[in-house]
């Protein structure tokens, strides 16, 4: 909601300064959004009129122009403007005149000589005086007007231009008339209200209305005012109003209409009552009715739009938008005018639905005062036959079943419970009279009456908000609550989502946050998902639809990086995926890595190596706390031969794996990079620990070496050895891998330490030897393991 | 056979003359070896009758002993000078940069939530988490906020399907958590929310924290209090101040929208209110018994302030240069 600061002060002047205004508006819930002059600062410029204009004789485009502006001797001022000629009246900046300029302070007019002829000032154009972005030529103002005086006063350029950011529920607030009860009930300003006189019915001409929809429209107003000019000029003060709410003049009924909606917020309609066939009805629309709105939309309308018709069909969408087959003209001669009230629940959400939004259906949508329909049509009319002549006839006024006001209870009690305050019930009387809200109080609880221009005070909350609001949120006290003091649980077998976050940063990789919707290629090629969640309405065609998985965002990251010559780049998330199952949608936490270019970044320290599988391997290790094992197997991001799923406890949480080599072309990444994803869940649980005695004796170290076919994965090795359970082994491990010389083709010698202990006692050569025994028996039997000589 | 006095200064003299431990055991071998000259003169002493024996004895010990520590001596002053040339040798230049294996780091959002879930768990407030895609029903219906309501236009809305969109704020939480627990309840619920809107301040995905504290004894006034006492503990600032001014949300009432003072300005942070009987009314809370505040807060918007960042996009951007400038 735009208006002019002047417009508002006509109605309401509390003491206040625009500023101070601004801030009492934006405290009250009437959030200021822009508070601005309507013209930059400029001064010594008066109205004046080119009595003569004759060519400079050294210039071939220059004019020197004598100027009368109103007093003493015609000042004789050289000017380069086309349209400047005899009899005009236009903007003069006299000598010593301030004009805005783009780059402050404004410049000054000064006396000067222009190809060798006296100026004495400078006739100017919109644009210098910054009153339009371009302008052609000189501000022509109209012949009728005084010279000699401020332009500023003429134009009425010392105002400001309000802009409110107003919420749904104060459209009590959306009209100059609402904004001004408001600052009257703020500030205890007085609120003048300019009596509404009654046109006199000087004719007969009149029209039946007749409501099918009696729910949908409660009230409607209507009248027919013949004879009009439809030409008429708007008057200047009515078009400098409307343009600082925002809205061009188009005509003079047109902005008359408007006018008054903006003025007491009630939308009016005007018909060309010559285009309107029999009487009006007002219903909901026919199956399949069709209608040509004001905006050229041809719209096929549903059962549940409320319509204005006649005989011939819908001519108007109610409280919405006119129709084009009985628009006001140049030639409109008789016109009907309506001022109606449609219920909220009659208009909310088919503007939407036709997408588009008008001022009027934005008003009814919310709430319009049903007490002032008749009073809207009234004065609308007055305007008209004041503006554009004309005899009204008498109003048509059916009115059915109005929203009922029933009284709110506000208990004092609970007003000061759920505010925190102390508050005597005669402020809050004081504060309920300001708002101009009828009550009694009766024993601590106030039965307050909302007015009909109130569509938000239906509850206790509703009242406690106002008074709050009133009183001024800034007079609530900011205290500690009080509550009883008990310790949160915390759970030592539950490891937070930080603890896996700062791993990950320990290990040298940058967090990043990246979106959730994503390219549907990324999902289908990168991914393998055939049919991920497409939203209804995506932003852009590359976020249309859900991630099920994290690499696309980190790979689109990596190249980012890339493009910006990062050479070593290690990149994780931990975010949701969203997939469908069961016919529900379903979200995991994933934590996803990426690694590319050098293990190590570049230093003297060590030499350069490209980070490998078993370098993320690593760092999976670390998030699983070693417990996951690893199960070749492909996915399409993946090196086929370089992938493998991370199981815990036998289920697959996540894969690990080298991009595929298509991948990295595709991406056109010079190096390999390397990626894991995981489920966050299972690595969040941890066993409780649990101490087991230390060994008193020194462990026994031995070590085993064998030759396995080369196909054979070292964790089977390794998981038959442990498999033994023997109680004396207190760790395998595999500290070397070898294959050439000596080593057939198609076979690796792998060579394990095993370290033994017994709690009791020192262990014999003996009972190692045994033990060393049984697990090369276990692999030699299981894997065809041989002994390396 | 040598003199005897002439045997220790010969010794003294050989020892000073040997620079290493290897020469040093060399030239012990000619006083003290199998042969060596003091053995030498040991040997001696059965020629002589044993009347001479102890004196002479005596004497050649004297000076074994005078020998055994001039090579005592030596010996330290070589062993000494050896660790001096080892410990020269091995100095390091000190100032070479460390063995890295590079540094990683958290996002200035997680560094964000991080920070305002240890501000509120301090005042015991757990963390709750609810669904991104959200049905209507929680999304809107159960927050007051019924079909065709004018609030609705307020959220540019994903729809996923004609049941569900992606969250348009971290509320529905709320309402999920109330309608399984019992009061009373302190919540906060961080995550990542969803609107229709992208260009130069608005993000189509962006963080929200929803703080949540339900209690027989709540009001406007302790809704102030945690607000500000947050932002000023967040900020390390006790000066920052804090206003709230009315507004409209369907699902709290009254209603404020939160401002900080911020370089001689006020900043909007967030909206907050006491929550509405009709959301208390959707999860069975009765409204008569127990009051209730909820807030939402920006993380994006907490995060620039905090760091200086002025641009939104950064965040969503991933540049390794924006964010190594966090670790």
């Amino acid at each position: 909601m735009q208006f002019s600061e002047q417009w508002l002060r006509s109605y309401v002047n509390p003491a206040l300064d625009s500023e101070a205004l601004s801030h009492t508006l934006t405290m009250a819930g009437l959030e200021v959004e822009a508070l601005e002059p309507v013209a930059a600062m400029f001064t010594k410029v008066v109205v004046a009129q080119i009595i003569s204009a004759e060519k400079h004789p050294d210039a071939d485009r220059l004019q020197i122009c004598k100027v009368d502006i109103g007093s003493g001797e015609p000042l004789q001022i050289v000017c380069g403007a086309a349209n400047a000629r005899a009899g005009l009246k236009a903007p003069c900046a006299l000598v010593g005149a301030q004009l805005p300029s783009e780059n402050a302070p404004g410049f000054n007019i000064k006396q000067a000589k222009v190809r060798g002829v006296e100026s004495f000032g400078m006739m100017c154009s919109a644009k210098e005086l910054g009153l339009a972005d371009e302008s052609s030529g000189l501000l022509e103002l109209p012949e009728d007007i005084a010279v000699g005086q401020s332009i500023r006063d003429y134009l009425q350029l010392d105002d400001k231009l309000f802009t409110l950011k107003l919420t749904p529920n104060r459209s009590d607030c959306l009209s100059i008339v609402g904004i001004a009860r408001d600052v009257a009930a703020l500030t205890g300003a007085a609120l003048k209200l300019s009596e509404i006189s009654l046109a006199a019915a000087a004719s007969g001409a009149k029209k039946g209305v007749e409501i099918q929809a009696v729910e949908a429209c409660p009230r409607y107003a209507g009248r027919m005012v013949t004879g009009v000019n439809a030409n008429a000029k708007t008057p200047d003060w009515m078009v400098r109003r409307l343009e600082r709410s925002g809205l061009r003049s188009i005509s003079a009924i047109v902005d008359i209409t408007n006018y008054v909606l903006l003025e007491l917020g009630q939308p009016l309609h005007a018909f060309d009552a010559d285009k309107l066939q029999g009487n009006i009805q007002v219903r909901m629309a026919k199956p399949a009715e069709k209608i040509e709105l004001l905006n050229q939309q041809i719209v096929v309308l549903d059962a549940d739009m409320l319509v204005i018709a006649d005989d011939s069909g819908a001519v108007a969408l109610a409280g919405i938008m006119g129709g084009v087959s009985t628009a006001v003209s140049d030639s409109t001669r008789d016109i009907f005018l309506e001022s109606a009230f449609f219920a909220p629940s009659a208009i909310v959400g088919k503007a939407r639905r036709l997408n588009f939004s008008t001022d009027s259906s934005y008003r009814f949508e919310r709430g319009v005062d049903f007490s002032n329909t008749r009073q809207a049509l009234e004065h609308a009319t007055t305007l008209i036959q004041q503006i554009c002549g004309g005899i009204a006839g008498p109003v048509t006024e059916v009115v059915g079943k109005l929203p009922e006001r029933q009284p709110v209870r506000l208990r004092m009690g609970r007003l000061l419970a759920v505010l925190g305050i102390e508050l005597d019930a005669a402020t809050v009387s004081k504060l309920f009279d300001q708002l101009g809200f009828a009550y009694k109080n009766v024993a601590g609880v106030f039965e307050v009456t909302p007015p009909s221009y109130r569509f938000d005070i239906e509850i206790e909350e509703d009242l406690i908000e106002e008074i709050a609001r009133l009183h001024g949120y800034d007079n609530i006290p900011a205290t500690a609550p009080h509550a009883d003091m008990r310790m949160l649980p915390a759970t030592e077998t539950l490891i937070s989502r930080t603890v896996l976050r700062d791993a990950l940063a320990a290990s040298g990789y940058q967090e990043i946050v990246s979106y959730s919707f994503v390219d549907e290629s990324w999902e289908r090629d990168l991914l393998g998902n055939a049919n991920p969640i497409p939203l209804k309405n995506p932003i852009a065609s590359n976020m249309s639809v859900m991630r099920s998985g994290l690499w696309g965002g980190l790979l689109d990251t990596l190249v980012y990086n890339l493009n910006r010559k990062q050479e070593r780049v290690r990149l994780f998330e931990i975010g949701a995926i969203y997939t469908v199952s069961n016919g529900g949608y379903n979200e995991t936490t994933r934590i996803s890595a990426l690694a590319y270019g050098d293990a190590m970044p570049e230093q003297w320290a060590a030499s350069a190596r490209e980070v490998d599988f078993y370098d993320l391997k690593a760092d999976v290790d670390l998030l699983t706390h070693g417990f996951a094992k690893y199960e070749p197997a492909t996915h399409p991001a993946l090196h086929p031969g370089q992938s493998a799923r991370v199981m815990i406890d036998n289920q697959a949480i996540g894969w690990i794996g080298k991009l595929h080599p298509k991948w990295q072309q595709h991406y056109q990444l010079p190096r390999g990079a390397v990626l894991f994803e995981l489920d966050v869940a299972p690595l969040l649980k941890r066993g409780l620990m649990r101490y087991a005695e230390v060994g008193k004796f020194p462990p026994v170290r031995r070590d085993l070496a064998v030759i396995v076919d080369e196909k054979l994965p070292v964790q089977e090795l390794l998981h038959t050895m442990r498999a033994l359970r023997i109680p004396l082994v207190i760790g395998i491990a595999l500290f070397d891998v070898y294959r050439g010389k000596s080593i057939a083709d198609g076979k690796k010698s792998l060579a394990f330490l095993v370290l033994m202990q017994d709690t009791q006692k020192t262990l014999t050569d003996a009972e190692a030897d045994e033990v060393m025994a049984k697990l090369l028996d276990s692999i030699v039997c299981q894997h065809h393991a041989e002994l390396r000589k | 056979m040598e003199k005897l006095e002439q045997i220790l200064p010969e010794a003294q003299r050989d020892f000073a003359a040997c620079d290493t431990i290897n020469d040093l055991e060399q030239a012990k071998a000619r006083y003290l070896g199998k042969s060596g000259l003091l053995t030498e003169q040991l040997k001696g002493l059965g020629k002589l009758s044993a009347e001479e024996r102890p004196a002479a004895g005596a004497a050649i010990n004297v000076v074994k002993q005078g020998v055994e520590e001039a090579l005592k001596v030596r010996r330290e002053a070589i062993l000494q000078a050896e660790q001096a040339q080892q410990l020269a040798a091995e100095s390091l230049d000190v100032t070479l940069p460390a063995r890295s294996n590079g540094k990683g780091g958290l996002h200035p959002v997680t560094l964000t939530l991080n920070r305002i879930e240890q501000l509120f768990h301090s005042i015991g407030f757990e963390v709750a988490e609810g669904p991104e895609i959200e049905t209507d029903f929680y999304n809107f219906t159960a927050l007051n906020i019924p079909d065709d309501h004018p609030a609705r236009a307020m959220h540019d809305t994903f729809y996923v399907d004609d049941q569900h969109v992606l969250r348009t704020h971290t509320s529905p939480v709320q309402v999920h958590y109330m309608q399984d627990k019992e009061p009373p309840l302190k919540i906060i619920a961080p995550g990542r929310v969803y609107r229709v809107d992208s260009d130069a301040t608005h993000s189509p995905m962006f963080h929200q924290v929803e703080g949540l504290w339900v209690d027989e004894n709540i009001s406007f006034a302790n809704l102030k209090g945690v607000v500000q006492d947050f932002l000023q503990r967040f900020f390390e600032r006790d000066d920052l101040q804090v206003r709230f001014r009315p507004s409209f949300f369907p699902f709290t009432e009254p209603s404020a929208e939160m401002d900080m003072s911020w370089n001689g300005g006020w900043l909007e942070i967030g909206g907050c209110g006491m929550v509405h009987p009709e959301v208390f009314r959707h999860v069975g809370i009765d409204s008569e018994k127990y009051r209730g505040f909820a807030f939402g807060l920006g993380v994006e918007r907490l995060t620039m302030l905090r760091y200086g960042v002025n641009d939104l996009r950064l965040f969503f951007d991933n540049d390794m240069r924006f964010l190594k400038q966090f670790n």
